[in-house]
């Protein structure tokens, strides 16, 4: 994978889990931080045989059922032989009222550690007859339908050739970072860089600022970067180092996957005008509860906006050709916008308060693993008590952090996702981090300016797409966490108990792009021919272990366990039973994916699987 | 092949033998389709016109644009999908309540915003305040300015502005696949 010579354009690609869009930066008109940019319209069908250019593409796939569409109402102005699936907005709107056949969230999917993500299970509820796709091939359309709007908008400049990012939020694990590095080689993607989302939304941000950038932040200033999105939430915090009298931002931690994002608002808010509507004798279809949901999102937009509205009117147009007597005329009121999602969302909770987290029932459904709570400034109180020393050991800001401070005390924060437009919710979770940081008695934190909301990740994805060609400022950091092998302890075993295990680490915190690091002193016997599996862990908070440090101990929180690993030694050229020894690398990927790999002495390597199929 | 409508009576296929008759006997063109044509003269269609002008070169003194239908009805789908305006001009309002008509009204002014928002640049002809007096120099353009009232004398013209006009200064309707029939301003909608 070598990045492209002679490419005319840096793109960024926001892959969504409920919109995507494709911005770009012409390199040739760009000069250090003045760039020229756009974002390119998406030509995609918006009803049968109607092709609309808009500018984002909705993460949405359709599988029509073969009598559904008329021969030829599926053109799109590239070739589209063979294809039967349908992205954009049509998928949207069609799959609103015939649900079992519409894949949405393909991206929260593909992070989801319990299912085989290559396997064909979308969507989870279509009946026997409809050809299901895997989150893998979903994720590999919409990157598709980008390349192809791409190439038919610009054929003097093809995408192979051009240097391309595609984001993922700070939060996916190694396994669905690969995943969405292969979905972008099964898209044609040659040389597709990933980048964490909150990173693109800091270089959409510099990239706005013209080089102001550097007045609101200085040396020194801890930016917390809060962004929700349509289906999650991603947090990261990123320090400002000054290094050589230039102005360096450093990517120090990055929260856990929290699936909770503004499309779970607006459904929570039509489920409520809906409970209000049944309770008056109207019961809605899913038809109307779509209307519904839609126009709940208006009403909140609204009310969110202006203060002074106290009451938003909704009408939940009829389904026939009456138009008039067959509508439902109903309203949101501020008190239920407030209640529920300025309060129910974005609680005023104290800098100790905890995500509530319930046991799950012995046999939960297999279905996407929502957060329990839904209180985002939990989840961000969480996030920063976690991360309290984040910072300790960062050159610039030794003794900055007191040992009584519960949470890491950030600077400025940095919103992002189209949920921010309001700012009642902005100013909501500034208000809560400012008491927060008042109790500890720290200077209040101040709001970064000027961030664009919507398409601030794809055009941060550009932006970084130039600056690898070192064009414009680049945030450092390395990987987000430290990773860890399990390995049986030499304790003698207790009858009735599981022998308990070690942590090896076998990739440590913050490892830059392009190295590669050998577990010293250790040795696996692998069998040739038997894959052997690893438990394997990550933490967000241990930045200190070195490669080969084993960890006895390690606190609840200090830990997650992911989806076990797995290397297999193919019998080529070696006797099937053999044992090989075997020594762990890892290597942080120009891509911006990890990768295990177990070498043996003679040099030859083979690459440890983070997504086992499962065996069903 | 087409039926004729109205069957000619027996005195007027009297008449029209004899006609024929003559006109085979005096038209060599006519006799020829006569031959050729099974169905006879009956159906005889004026004879294709499409060379005669091509090869004539007159000057053509006033030519009128025929308006695509397809634009025109591509409006119509996005009007009735975002604002359902054709349900709504259906609708005989005189049996509703003002309420219920202000509760579809809404759907219609939202969705129609959104069409025009859409799919068009709308900015105004004459960018001064509604009220304010203006003057149009010696050559302005008439067709997007119209002058009322007391018309009269030669440019400049001074006036006062009673509507701004509007221009679309860019239009953006969706493409559409060959095969697609844009008479279908909605389906008809059939729930399984």
């Amino acid at each position: 994978m070598s990045a492209p010579v002679n490419a005319r354009y840096a793109i960024g690609i926001d892959l969504g889990t409920t919109h995507s869009a494709l911005s770009y930066v012409d390199l040739e008109a760009s000069d250090g931080e003045k760039t020229a940019h756009g974002v390119l319209p998406i030509p995609q069908l918006s009803a049968p045989g109607t092709v609309e250019a808009l500018p984002l593409l909705p993460s949405f796939l359709y599988l029509p059922h073969p009598d559904e569409m008329a021969p030829g109402e599926l053109a799109l102005p590239w070739n589209t032989d063979g294809e039967t699936a349908v992205a954009g907005e049509m998928a949207r709107s069609r799959g609103a009222t015939t649900p079992i056949r519409l894949v949405s969230s393909a991206k929260s999917w593909l992070s989801h550690p319990s299912v085989d993500r290559r396997a064909a299970i979308l969507p989870s509820d279509a009946p026997e007859e409809v050809t299901r796709v895997s989150p893998l091939e979903a994720s590999t359309r919409y990157l598709q339908h980008l390349r192809r709007a791409w190439d038919s908008a610009h054929p003097e400049a093809p995408f192979d050739e051009q240097q391309v990012t595609v984001t993922i939020p700070a939060s996916f694990d190694p396994g669905a970072r690969e995943l969405t590095a292969e979905a972008a080689r099964n898209a044609g993607y040659t040389s597709a860089t990933l980048l964490e989302e909150p990173q693109a939304a800091l270089y959409s941000w510099i990239q706005g600022s013209g080089g102001a950038w550097r007045k609101q932040v200085k040396a020194g200033d801890i930016v917390l970067v809060v962004d929700v999105g349509g289906g999650t939430s991603d947090f990261s915090l990123i320090a400002i180092l000054e290094r050589e009298g230039k102005l360096e931002p450093h990517r120090v931690a990055v929260g856990d996957h929290i699936l909770l994002g503004g499309d779970n608002m607006d459904l929570a808010l039509a489920h409520l005008v809906a409970r209000k509507l049944a309770a008056n004798g109207t019961q809605l279809d899913a038809w109307q509860m779509r209307a519904l949901t839609y126009g709940c999102r208006g009403a909140k937009e609204h009310l969110l906006a202006d203060a002074d509205a106290t009451t938003w009117p909704i009408v939940v147009p009829s389904r026939g050709s009456k138009l008039i007597g067959g509508s439902i005329r109903t309203e949101l009121t501020r008190e239920e916008v407030t209640s529920f999602i300025t309060d129910g969302f974005f609680p005023r909770v104290e800098a100790s308060a905890r995500p509530a987290v319930r046991t799950r029932a012995g046999l939960t459904q297999i279905g996407l693993p929502y957060a329990q709570d839904a209180a985002v400034t939990k989840h961000l109180s969480a996030f920063l008590a976690r991360q309290a020393g984040a910072t300790a050991e960062l050159e610039g800001f030794e003794g900055r952090v007191a040992a009584e401070h519960t949470f890491l005390h950030p600077s400025a924060v940095l919103f992002n996702g189209g949920v921010f437009k309001s700012n009642i919710l902005a100013q909501r979770v500034m208000d809560t981090i400012n008491d927060w940081l008042y109790m500890e008695g720290a200077e209040p934190a101040r709001m970064l300016e000027g961030a664009d909301l919507d398409l601030a990740v794809a055009r941060g994805a550009a932006y970084y797409s130039y600056a690898r060609r070192g064009g414009g400022v680049r945030i450092r950091g390395g990987t987000a966490r430290s990773y860890y092998v399990g390995v049986e302890s030499s304790m003698p075993a207790i009858p009735g108990m599981e022998p308990p295990i070690q942590a090896l680490c076998v990739a440590p915190f913050g490892m830059e792009e392009g190295t590669e690091l050998e577990l010293p002193g250790q040795e696996f016997g692998l069998v040739v021919g038997e894959p052997v599996t690893f438990r394997f862990f990550g933490s967000t908070t241990r930045r200190q272990d070195q490669i080969g440090d084993v960890l006895d101990f390690w606190g609840p929180d200090e830990l997650q366990e992911m989806n076990e690993i797995q290397a297999t030694l193919p019998a080529d050229g070696r006797t099937p039973g053999d044992v090989v020894q075997v020594t762990l690398h890892a290597l942080a990927t120009e891509a911006g994916t990890l990768e295990l790999a177990a070498v043996a002495r003679d040099g030859q390597r083979w690459k440890v699987e983070f997504d086992v199929r499962s065996a069903s | 092949m087409s039926t004729p409508t109205q069957l000619p009576s027996f005195w007027s296929r009297l008449s029209l033998a004899f006609g024929t008759f003559f006109k085979t006997i005096g038209d060599a063109e006519f006799a020829a389709r006569v031959r050729d044509d099974q169905v006879g003269p009956i159906a005889a269609p004026a004879p294709a016109p499409v060379p005669t002008p091509a090869a004539a070169p007159a000057p053509v003194p006033v030519q009128l644009r025929e308006a695509t239908p397809d634009a025109a009805l591509q409006l119509l789908t996005l009007l009735q999908r975002e604002a359902r305006l054709i349900d709504f001009a259906h609708e005989n309002l005189s049996a509703y309540a003002d309420a219920d008509i202000g509760a579809a009204a809404r759907v219609v002014h939202e969705g129609c915003a959104r069409v025009l928002k859409d799919h068009f640049t709308i900015a105004p002809v004459r960018s001064e305040a509604e009220g304010s007096r203006v003057t149009l120099e010696e050559g302005f353009d008439a067709s997007s300015v119209r002058l009322t009232g007391n018309v009269v004398g030669k440019a400049p013209f001074k006036g006062t502005l009673s509507h701004r006009g509007w221009k679309a200064t860019d239009v953006r309707l969706p493409q559409l696949a060959k095969e697609h029939d844009a008479s279908v301003l909605a389906p008809a909608e059939v729930e399984l």
